[in-house]
């Protein structure tokens, strides 16, 4: 039977059976679309979080307080033995190849201007912390240099927080009431997207001694270290915990880490998850495969009558095997790209709702979804088609 | 042409078992026509079907001349050549026609060539002259639910014949006819064992059974009776 006659074939007995041809195209289809979308929505999280990291140079050391003795895991985001000082920070910030040190206390507290209110992030940081998470100023200027256990009553708003208190209203040298204290507004950053979950837009940044006043306490959130080079950047994390010790009774109670192998472990982490979501989707491809399976059973059985006439007429059972398995294979190719291209369309959907996160589909997933499809179609269709070619002409017949 | 020694075929039907074919002895000739008739069950269709090799005895031989001239024991062959024999030498004709139903009555006869992997081409050459012969120039776009019984088995008629086998086999092939278009099929049948075909019918029809220079009569899954015209005396 010649190719082009085999395809005819297939096809007119697809569009014969439009319901269960449109079934299995839709299954096949889902399958697909779900594996190719959850990749894709994966992958663009993914990214996601690590554009969130590389918001910090790859030259940065941080240091936070308490200790996790796995190495390599996830630092501890709070708690700790033992604060770090300003003090600590400043003997830091004395050793060699350090460019910059920037401490940080981070905390929430109500802002209020003239009735209006808005519970916002509060970053108690010095200059340096400009310098390292790149942060420019669209009006007035960044937070003076002094010293650094020296409070004062100025800050620097994101855009955000200041359209919300003061609208179009001009915002440089305004008040601000906060828990008690109060700071004059010297500087407006630019906008600024968020990264490591800090909202830049929305936070509202004073002196580190002043928010230690203000939160009353004495122990830093998380140091940051600017390093000269990148070279020297384990001899340091190196140096650094040796400092800290010493001054810590010679017990090591921080962590230092640096963001690359931050990243690397939120990257294995998002990894696993990519592959995990897109088992999923592969589950539904299965269940599509099963499905097609049952149908391409039914077909069977719904056509003996077909099968006993080609046999009578002379089709070898090679000719009846692949006659039933094309039609199968037929369908999921067509499944499996309507599938692609409607999980492409969503993807693209989705970036131009969320501009900052990048949904694409890597190009493995789509070509694995329609090999994994093909197979299914190929090994499920085997069965019944088998079953079809070797039906004794005249059972068919009869 | 043909030659069955001893053959028989026995179902199981539940704990009963029916000899459909008991020992049956035949030798046709190659341009022959004969009727099989028969009280029902006697295994008129299982004679029929395993001429048609579309059934294997149990045993004995059945041997049938091949493209070569050659006469070849087809029992023991492997069932694709089997498939290969049936496409090139025998054409079969059934009672409900067994059209497929989303193929026009054209592609319903040009089905064999298109399974033999015979170009469109050829396939048109091959398939103008008979559409005439069958009278069906007005019909042949037309599904087979849109034609009438009798066109329905003309196209069925034309399937079995377009790869010019050597042997034709119905098997009641005007049982859903009237006596009009019943006629005309078997005039069609008659026409074409005048151009040389081996023509059997299976048929209850005592008249067009009658027609044939041959007649088989099987009783029980046995020849009772094999008697040619011109043996009878007039
Ligand atoms: N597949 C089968 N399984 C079981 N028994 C069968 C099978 N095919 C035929 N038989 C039996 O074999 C016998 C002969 O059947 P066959 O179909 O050849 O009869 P027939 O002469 O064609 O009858 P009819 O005139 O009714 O068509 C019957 O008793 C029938 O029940
Ligand atoms: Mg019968």
């Amino acid at each position: 039977m010649r190719l082009q006659d085999q395809l005819l074939f297939n096809l007119r007995s697809l569009s014969r059976q439009r319901f269960r041809t449109l079934m299995q195209l839709i299954a096949m289809a889902i399958g697909v679309f779900s594996v190719v979308l959850l990749t894709g929505l994966g992958e663009g999280g993914r990214q996601f979080v690590m554009a969130e990291f590389s918001v910090l140079g790859k030259d940065i050391l941080i240091i936070l307080p308490g200790r996790k003795e796995t190495s390599g895991g996830m630092p501890p985001l709070t708690g700790g033995t033992r604060d770090i000082t300003l003090q600590d920070a400043q003997a830091l910030s004395r050793l060699r190849n350090v460019d910059g040190i920037a401490p940080l206390v981070v905390g929430k507290a109500e802002v209020n201007f003239s009735g209006r209110s808005k519970e916002s992030l509060i970053i108690g940081a010095n200059p340096e912390f400009f310098i390292m998470r790149h942060l420019r100023i669209q009006q007035g200027q960044g937070l003076l240099q002094i010293e650094i256990d020296q409070a004062r009553p100025v800050c620097v708003i994101g855009p955000e927080l200041k359209k919300e208190l003061f609208a179009a209203q001009p915002a440089l040298g305004k008040w601000l009431k906060m828990a008690g204290s109060r700071c004059r507004i010297v500087g407006i950053l630019a906008n600024s997207g968020t990264g490591l979950g800090f909202d830049m837009n929305n936070a509202l940044i004073i002196p580190v001694a002043s928010s230690m006043q203000l939160f009353d306490t004495q122990g830093l959130f998380r140091v940051m270290i600017d390093v000269h080079s990148l070279a020297g950047m384990n001899k340091l994390s190196k140096e650094v915990e040796r400092v800290m010790q010493e001054r810590h009774e010679g017990e090591l109670d921080v962590t230092v880490i640096t963001p690359a192998s931050l990243l690397s472990a939120f990257d294995d982490i998002l990894a696993v998850l990519t592959v995990a979501i897109s088992a999923i989707g592969g589950i539904s491809l299965f269940v599509a495969g099963v499905l097609i399976m049952n149908m391409t059973l039914i077909s069977v059985s719904q056509r003996t009558a077909e099968i006993g006439l080609l046999k009578a007429l002379g089709a070898s059972s090679r000719q009846v095997r692949i006659l039933f398995v094309s039609e199968a294979l037929i369908l999921c190719l067509a499944g499996a790209v309507l599938g692609i291209l409607s999980a492409e369309v969503l993807l693209w959907l989705a970036r131009q709702q969320f501009s900052d996160l990048l949904f694409i589909a890597p190009w493995w997933a789509s070509a694995l979804a329609l090999i994994v499809a093909l197979t299914c179609g190929l090994v499920f269709a085997w069965l019944p088609a088998r079953r079809a070619a070797n039906l004794p002409p005249v059972e068919a017949l009869r | 042409m043909i030659q069955v020694n001893q053959v028989n075929k026995t179902f199981q039907l539940g704990d009963q078992p029916v000899h459909a074919l008991n020992n049956i002895q035949l030798k046709i000739s190659p341009g022959e026509y004969l009727s099989i008739m028969g009280p029902s069950g006697s295994g008129k269709s299982t004679l029929l079907n395993m001429l048609g090799l579309l059934d294997i005895p149990d045993d004995g031989e059945y041997w049938l001349q091949g493209c070569d001239g050659l006469a070849l024991d087809t029992v023991p062959m492997d069932e694709e050549v089997r498939a290969r024999y049936r496409r090139d030498h025998i054409g079969f004709v059934f009672q409900s026609y067994h059209l497929i139903p989303r193929l026009t009555a054209a592609e319903n006869i040009e089905l064999p060539l298109v399974l033999a992997g015979i170009p469109p081409d050829e396939r048109k050459e091959r398939l103008q002259p008979i559409i005439q012969r069958l009278g069906l120039e007005q019909r042949a776009g037309h599904l087979p639910n849109q034609l009438s019984g009798g066109q329905r088995q003309r196209v069925a008629i034309g399937r079995a014949t377009i790869m010019r086998p050597k042997l034709l086999l119905a098997d009641e092939p005007t049982g859903n006819l009237d006596s009009h278009s019943g006629a005309e099929v078997i005039e069609l049948l008659e026409e074409l064992n005048n151009d040389g075909i081996t023509l059997i019918i299976v048929t209850h029809d005592m008249d067009l059974g009658d027609r044939a220079k041959r007649k088989i009569r099987m009783v029980d899954g046995e020849i009772v009776l094999d008697k040619s015209r011109e043996q009878e005396p007039s």
